[in-house]
């Protein structure tokens, strides 16, 4: 028996970062040189948002096992923080974007931590209908705010601030990505894991089951603050009615189809959720009755969602083509490798 | 009397939020689900109601085509969407009725239109005033408070004295050992969203007396504040369902007299949470520890 090849770790993270790179300069070349059209790129730049929402509420629902109906509040606290920052224009653009991001995130973090610490006392249906009455505060006090966010007459973005160009868009996506993917395959992520499999099991063999949830909790919300600021940096004006319970549930459907606990599930669900309705252009009518009964059917025959719990693993590809390559060779020369 | 007029405009929401309470109260006692659709059984039931008042349909004709209706419509969701996932984790039973309930208010939009369509409620209930002291009172309000308690009590006395009624406090308490004793859980759950959905058609009738403009979304908050009712009532005792839909509605009420009208949504959620974080069974509800 020869030897498997196994791709080094280091090399794994170089060929990644090379080709995340390429991705992100030869997309945004081929954007700035007008080889997208402007709808076109809207479009993109709206997949962008909805992945980072999906992928963060799959913390919650993929990896916790637990159903927050609260996302779109999240969302909406992250877009508030952000327009309300950028309008006053305190730094020049590129620490402005940053810093609003990161603001918008910290705040939604801070409400994910307030909601989360009763939240999670309960589970399944209780959890689920509380964070729905959080998410459905946060839209309450919004409206009546008047003075901080100008109430249901909606919040002026002015042109200047509109900065979810694809290239900031795309960034938020990756950084989001990597840093969900470095939490779940540190044992940080094992304890999440261990809390969905078995609760109980967990805290008897000495998982903070509580500290867990609620962190799990704050970084999903920080992920959807960020998406909120991105969505607020999409649009002229930014409605509270937009931020309502099927906002959630679209986010939600995405998780859902595309598999609960996977990435690469998500992230194509986002992208074939948010794209299918302009491809389908005739059908737009049936869009939501379409798509509630993939959501039930779903759940019927494929409670896993299309992807299961796979997740795309690039190396693990090329790792496989190598060994086969190999195989094919051993005849011949098997003192290598 | 502006105190005894806004209390039976309280009690009158108040047993429109009961009714509706209760048949979450009942599945959720049973299933362990909560019935995200119920709200928007509502919604269809008020159309039934709508266009059978419009057809000149007797009222009492229109109120058993709407109970009928619904109670017709839950049995098939139970028969096709739930009762497949018997046995599969809750979370799936969760996330297949949120798909029934956006399937139902997209299917409502499609056939009966987005915009508003005005309920005939002059037709279904007798209009005029009554006075009371000094408070003038509609008829509407005594009328729905009085059919509020009449189909609470008639309930109660399925629940409590008929053999259907024995069985779903069995599966209720226990389902595997009243399936061993002989009851048949599926006959048992099936008669429970029918009951259910049997009051969400009154409700529909009540809610149309009371709020004359039936749009396909009207179940989404309808359902959820009912929820909320059953919640703070204890889920699973059904006197809790009643005084908790009656304490939503006066307590909503009473924000809205204050002139707070723009917050009466997120007071409700807000007293959910409390209620919640103090005693989660409930006022009524009895004390259940985990097993292992």
């Amino acid at each position: 028996m020869q030897k498997k090849f196994v791709i080094p770790v280091p090399v794994r993270y170089a060929i990644n970062t090379v080709l995340i790179a390429f991705f992100l300069i030869a997309a945004n070349s081929m954007i700035q040189g007008g080889g997208l059209g402007r709808a076109q790129t809207a479009i993109i730049i709206q997949i962008g948002y909805f992945i980072i929402l999906a992928v963060s509420l799959n913390i919650i629902t993929g990896y916790l096992g637990q159903l927050p109906l609260g996302h779109a509040g999240f969302m909406a606290v992250g877009a508030y923080a952000a327009a309300i920052f950028w309008r006053y224009h305190f730094l020049p653009d590129t620490a402005n974007i940053i810093a609003g991001l990161i603001i918008a995130g910290v705040v939604a973090g801070l409400f994910g931590l307030l909601i989360g610490i009763p939240a999670l006392r309960f589970k399944g249906d209780y959890l689920a209908i509380i964070t729905l009455g959080f998410g459905e505060i946060i839209r309450v006090l919004i409206v009546n705010l008047d003075w901080l966010t100008n109430g249901a007459r909606g919040l002026q973005m002015p042109r200047s601030v509109r900065y979810s160009s694809f290239l900031v868009v795309y960034i938020c996506v990756i950084l989001t990505c990597i840093f969900i993917h470095v939490i779940m395959k540190s044992r940080h992520g094992r304890a999440i894991l261990s809390i969905r499999d078995n609760e109980i099991a967990a805290e008897s063999c000495g998982v903070n089951t509580v500290y867990y949830k609620v962190a799990a909790f704050v970084i999903s919300a920080f992920l959807a603050g960020i998406a909120g600021a991105l969505y607020a940096g999409n649009f002229a004006v930014l409605i509270p009615s937009e931020f309502d319970f099927m906002m959630s549930i679209n986010i939600l459907m995405i998780v859902v189809l595309g598999g609960l606990g996977s990435m690469f599930g998500s992230v194509v669900a986002a992208a074939v959720l948010t794209y299918l309705p302009f491809l389908l252009v005739p059908l737009a009518e049936y869009r939501m009755i379409i798509f509630s009964l993939m959501l039930i059917l779903m759940m019927i025959f494929k409670p896993s969602g299309l992807m299961g719990s796979y997740d795309f693993s690039l190396s693990r590809i090329l790792e496989k083509i190598i060994n086969f390559v190999i195989s094919k060779k051993g005849g011949k020369n098997d003192a290598k490798v | 009397m502006l105190f005894l007029s806004q209390l039976i405009n309280g009690l009158q929401l108040g047993s429109i939020y009961a009714l509706v309470a209760l048949g979450y109260n009942m599945v959720y006692g049973i299933v362990k689900l909560l019935n995200f659709a119920h709200g928007d059984i509502i919604m269809v039931g008020a159309y039934i109601a709508l266009f059978s008042l419009n057809y000149n349909h007797h009222p009492v004709v229109a109120a058993l085509l709407t109970v009928g209706g619904c109670t017709l419509l839950a049995i098939v969701i139970e028969k096709t969407a739930y009762s497949p996932l018997r046995l599969a984790p809750r979370l799936s039973l969760l996330i297949t009725a949120i798909g029934v309930s956006i399937l139902l208010q997209n299917l409502a939009q499609f056939f009966f239109e987005a915009r508003g369509r005005a309920f005939p409620a002059d037709r279904l209930l007798p209009t005029g005033t009554v006075s009371i002291g000094d408070a003038t009172v509609s008829y509407t309000s005594l009328l729905t408070i009085g059919i509020s308690v009449a189909s609470m009590i008639v309930l109660t006395f399925i629940v409590n004295k008929t053999k259907l009624g024995k069985a779903m406090r069995a599966v209720s308490e226990d389902t595997g050992a009243a399936q061993l004793m002989g009851v048949n859980v599926n006959v048992v759950i099936t008669f429970t969203f029918a009951v259910g959905a049997a009051l969400a058609g009154v409700g529909a009738l009540m809610y149309g007396v009371r709020f004359p403009l039936i749009t396909p979304t009207i179940g989404a908050m309808l359902g959820l504040k009912a929820f909320v009712a059953a919640v703070f009532g204890g889920i699973g005792s059904i006197p809790g369902a009643m005084i908790g839909g009656f304490m939503i509605g006066l307590l909503e009420v009473l924000v809205i007299h204050m002139g707070y009208s723009g917050w009466a949504d997120g007071v409700v959620f807000m007293l959910l949470i409390i209620v919640l974080l103090v005693r989660p069974t409930g006022i009524m509800g009895r004390n259940l520890m985990e097993k292992v």
